[in-house]
């Protein structure tokens, strides 16, 4: 007879063979059994949150900086409800979340009982899948198929309901692999020689390819990453990038041509529209992206590589549709691209040189440009100083969501994998701190800075007590524009200035703020204190909370503005001027 | 062209959409109907009838009939996010027009009216394979199996002649010949 353990001791059993370090959690009557196990095992520290939006951000922070699946545990009712927004976030963007929550004893449910709420039904449409464990027996394995279903084929957040009476009944533990479990619909289908044939074919014959890469690559893991700047050195293509893909391929390369989409670069949304091949790699062709679907790329082949079949031919149909793992496919693509074409750059460079000189022709534009000023501080401004400081250290950069995210994507270059967390999906603002904090506690020691907005990151401001608390050293860098700018900026542009509700009256004074908290508190006002200011916010061992004074009237360009094609961008506020008095006027 | 206010894209032209018959094999475990026919609502996907009940007890497994309309590209979208669902392990997707694959419904009609009505409802049933399950002086309650349209046409011949309560169910399909879907 096997020993028999409590429900809440098989929820740390499992934990501990799938090797947990770290869970973020908030507690509460429906999982206090759990929380009172938690004592007798030592290799699993959990990290208090001030709210369960903020455990499961944190979780996504630490998931997305370190490849490993995040643990959230939150009590029954409010504490799933609290974590929905974080299970969605993550499910959105691809990022493996295990969320155990607490749920009322199973004879209660169904009757309206105190912090009782249908969580599994509330969760289903933004996990990967969950389930309400109703036998002892059953828990041990499911816990285990939980965190394969979170990592296996596209990751993504999963969920595990227990009532009380579970956490507490006897039962029996296993630590089984799932073997038969299916990634996203399909067998690890292996990609054929014919395939990839067809892909070096494609690639031969095009005189204006590009990569377009995306989040995949990041999720495929570090090696992916290191196959597609192979790939990219021998093919000598230009390549862009997604929001969530920056950093799989090094911002700073020459062949990099900034990431793309709606605030993309002019370079990178004019080659994505008149190339004739458009290799996919891990991307999802979403509608930040694409624009209008009708008049994107209209006369590229295009090729596309992702893990989740669902994701092909969604959005875009495709010429050649390849259901794999970014790294495997990469690995078996460049060995048989080796084989067969020896100095392929060399010999193919005339093939693509004309592409190449356009290319540079839009580049001349400048899209990224702005216009500086020596009074106040320019939000672009503000990042490249950061950038500039901080790019020699091992620096990872969350953000909230809004115009300071779109400029920190545009202006900060990334050239590594997992150093970028942003919520690009569901676009959710207070994203930022509370993944700041996940991602200092898979990398102590390193320098993290949240990129925000003053109003993004009031959204979960009270997560600086978190960060205090764990002596996490975190910097909140806020571009304060007193703005919900991005708003701001669509008002503008689209609602004849109008600025409905998107100014914050009564903002706090963050610097005291911070000093609340127990954290520091710096103000810069001028670009010429900017720098000073910044190195103070790095050599400070503490929690930081930065005042970025910037620009209150700072615009995001380039912009394609909405239902428009990739070649029809806005580069600036002159372009707009235009745009207004001639209707249907191409604009590039 | 009035300057959209929308920052999503309009709309693109959509391609001609058709009735498809969904059969998909799932584990009968809580919440499964739910599951699939909440991904079928949150998408926005279409379901004109449903059809569900466990086929073998010792695998728990059910068989979803589900009919729904879509473009090419929607029913691909369904089979393949369907696909993707831990508890659902084969999906199938026939066109209703397929003369490889045989649909009935089965409706229940409540009849209340003179002897002479009865017997025409009756008459008009006949070729559906009717079978008469409870009968009283003044009313009779019919069965019948057919395709959903010959079902729709019948209850307009017979709403006059004391039609007084319709049950239907959903679709149900399979393949003719000896060929099992795999």
């Amino acid at each position: 007879m096997p020993k028999l353990l409590s429900g809440a001791e098989i929820v740390f059993k499992a934990l501990e063979d799938q090797k947990v370090e770290y869970i973020f959690g908030y507690p509460g009557g429906a999982v206090l059994p759990i929380y009172d196990e938690l004592k007798n095992h030592k290799t699993i520290k959990h990290i208090l949150a001030r709210h369960e939006q903020g455990a499961g951000h944190a979780a996504e922070g630490y998931a997305r900086s370190s490849g490993k699946p995040g643990v959230v545990l939150v009590t029954s009712g409010p504490g799933a409800t609290n974590v929905v927004t974080a299970l969605a976030d993550a499910y959105m963007d691809s990022i493996p979340l295990v969320c155990i929550s607490g749920q009322v004893p199973t004879h209660l449910i169904g009757t309206d009982a105190f912090q009782e709420c249908d969580t599994t039904g509330i969760t289903r449409p933004c996990t990967k899948y969950n389930w309400l464990v109703k036998d002892i027996n059953d828990l041990a394995k499911i816990l285990h198929t939980a965190f394969e279903v979170a990592v296996s084929g596209r990751p993504g957040p999963v969920l595990v309901d227990i009532p009380k009476d579970i956490q507490f009944k006897k039962g029996t533990y296993e630590f089984q692999k799932n073997k038969n479990l299916k990634l996203n619909g399909s067998k690890n289908k292996k990609i054929s020689e014919k395939e990839l044939d067809q892909f070096i074919e494609m690639m031969k014959k095009s005189s204006k390819p590009i990569f377009y890469t995306g989040g995949g690559v990041i999720n495929s893991g570090p090696e992916a990453s290191k196959l597609l700047r192979e790939l990219v050195s021998i093919t000598g293509f230009p390549i862009t990038s997604t929001l969530q893909g920056l950093g799989a391929f090094p911002g700073s390369d020459s062949n990099f041509l900034g990431m793309l989409g709606m605030h993309g670069t002019y370079e990178a949304n004019n080659a994505m529209h008149d190339c004739d091949l458009m290799i996919n790699i891990g991307a999802r062709f979403d509608d930040r992206i694409t624009g209008k679907i009708d008049e994107f790329s209209p006369k590229s082949k295009k090729i596309h590589v992702d893990i989740d079949p669902s994701s092909i031919g969604k959005n875009v149909k495709v010429d050649l549709a390849l259901v794999s793992d970014v790294n495997i496919f990469l690995s078996n693509l460049i060995k048989r691209f080796k084989a067969k074409n020896k100095n392929f750059i060399d010999v193919n460079k005339k093939n693509i040189d004309k592409w190449w000189t356009q290319i540079d022709k839009w580049r001349e534009k400048k899209s990224l440009g702005f216009i500086k000023s020596d009074k106040t501080i320019k939000p672009q401004f503000a990042v490249q100083r950061l950038y500039e400081l901080t790019k020699n250290k091992e620096t990872y950069i969350t953000t909230e969501v809004g115009q300071h995210q779109m400029w920190a994507a545009q202006h900060y270059k990334f050239d590594e994998p997992n150093r970028w967390m942003t919520s690009g999906g569901l676009g959710t603002m207070g994203f930022g701190l509370p993944a700041a904090i996940g991602v200092q506690i898979a990398h102590p020691g390193k320098l993290v800075i949240d990129i925000a907005g003053e109003a993004s990151v009031l959204m979960t401001m009270q997560e600086m007590s978190t960060a205090v608390q764990y002596k996490l050293p975190i910097k909140i860098f806020i571009l304060n524009n007193e703005y919900m700018g991005m708003v701001r900026q669509w008002q503008e542009l689209l609602h004849e200035k109008n600025y409905s509700e998107s100014y914050t009256a009564a903002l706090p004074d963050f610097v005291k703020l911070a000093e609340a908290y127990g954290c520091v508190g710096i103000r810069a006002t001028k670009p010429s204190e900017l720098d000073e200011k910044i190195h103070e916010m790095m050599n400070t061992d503490r929690p930081v909370i930065f005042d970025c004074m910037v620009d209150k009237m700072e615009n995001c360009y380039p912009m394609i503005p909405s239902g428009k094609a990739h070649n029809q961008m806005l580069l600036g506020p002159e372009d707009e001027k235009e745009e207004i008095s001639a209707e249907g006027k191409t604009l590039v | 062209m009035a300057k959209s206010k929308s920052a999503y894209s309009e709309p693109t032209k959509l391609g001609k959409s058709d009735h498809h018959i969904i059969v998909v094999w799932v584990d009968n475990e809580t919440g499964v109907l739910a599951r699939v026919i909440g991904l079928f609502s949150g998408r926005g996907y279409n379901i004109e009838s449903l059809a569900v009940a466990e086929v073998d007890k010792l695998k728990h497994l059910s068989r979803i009939t589900i009919v729904s309309i879509g473009t090419p590209q929607v029913i691909e979208q369904i089979k393949l996010q369907l696909r993707k669902l831990l508890c659902v392990h084969r999906v199938a997707d026939f066109n209703r027009n397929d003369p490889d694959i045989l649909f009935r419904e089965l409706a229940l009609f409540k009849i209340v009216s003179s002897s002479k009505n009865q017997e025409k409802v009756k008459k008009a049933c006949k070729k559906y394979n009717s079978v008469i399950l409870d009968k009283s002086k003044k009313s009779f309650v019919i069965q019948i199996t057919a395709l959903r349209r010959e079902i729709d046409k019948l209850i307009t011949t017979i709403k006059p002649w004391g039609l007084v309560s319709i049950s239907r169910t959903g679709a149900v399909a399979m393949t003719r010949g000896s060929e099992v879907f795999k």
